[in-house]
């Protein structure tokens, strides 16, 4: 189905709260011009917003990969920054290592990656301490 | 009730005014952005206390058909121009988040 899939590329900066939610407002955008249904719509964005935030508050910024076909629409995130030392804490609603002015903000409640995983299909972590993380998120038109 | 109906109802002040002729069908209680965009639903009414940069965005997302800042709270002035580029309408009150909660209850 490549000839019915529309790919999209985002740079998030770091460190930039007044810049994140960009892309995934841009990707609510285009998925709404193609006609796609309010839930599928709100999942993609949610789950695009909370990666891109954490890529503000916890990594050195990043790049948004989005594929988007007919039967689902998969987003790639990859930052620079240190790594999760825990992914199975991280992923308990509740936890966050986010700081005092982050939580100012309102986020650093510890849903960020269970909210990722709730409103997507499939989720895939990958990460190495010092180097980066990548989060391939997948929604599945159904 | 539409946006406009609740905030004459309310008397809200005006931050942003966004498409006003939206259905408001719910209302959310809630500061903490992530649970909000989890359990915030479509046009729902959100009071919060925040008034920052992502609030505009998070009610965007969740295509909440209001905010309303309560508690006197101010906005922050780049989440008020955010929320003018989103078509956001951003309302403030100086009543608590439970007393415009029950108002709201008694416009559905």
């Amino acid at each position: 189905m490549a000839e019915n899939s529309v790919k999209l590329h985002y740079n998030v900066d770091a460190s930039d709260f007044t810049v994140a939610g960009q892309a995934s407002g841009a990707v609510k955008k285009v998925l709404k011009q193609l006609g796609f249904s309010a839930d599928v719509i709100r999942r993609v964005a949610v789950a695009m917003y909370e990666c891109e935030i954490n890529m503000v508050i916890h990594a050195d910024g990043g790049e948004i990969d989005v594929e988007i076909t007919p039967e689902k629409i998969r987003m790639i995130h990859k930052d620079r920054g240190p790594g999760i030392k825990d992914i199975e804490k991280a992923m308990q609603e509740g936890y966050s290592t986010a700081d005092e002015k982050v939580r100012e903000l309102g986020f650093g409640a510890g849903m960020g990656l269970p909210n990722m995983k709730r409103y997507t299909d499939e989720m895939n972590i990958s990460t190495e301490l010092e180097k980066g993380t990548v989060v391939d998120m997948t929604v599945l038109v159904k | 009730m539409t946006v406009k109906e609740i905030a004459e109802r309310l008397a809200l002040t005006p931050i942003c005014v966004g498409d006003v002729e939206k259905c408001v069908t719910g209302c959310h209680i809630g500061d903490l952005l992530s649970l909000v965009m989890s359990k915030a639903q479509s046009g729902d009414a959100w009071i919060t206390i925040q008034g920052n940069i992502n609030v505009p965005a998070v009610a965007s997302l969740t295509d909440c058909a209001m905010v309303i800042v309560a508690e006197g709270m101010k906005l922050d002035e780049n989440a008020q121009s955010r929320a003018e580029q989103e078509g956001i309408s951003i309302y403030s009150s100086e009543k608590s988040a439970y007393a415009l909660a029950c108002e709201i209850k008694e416009c559905l």
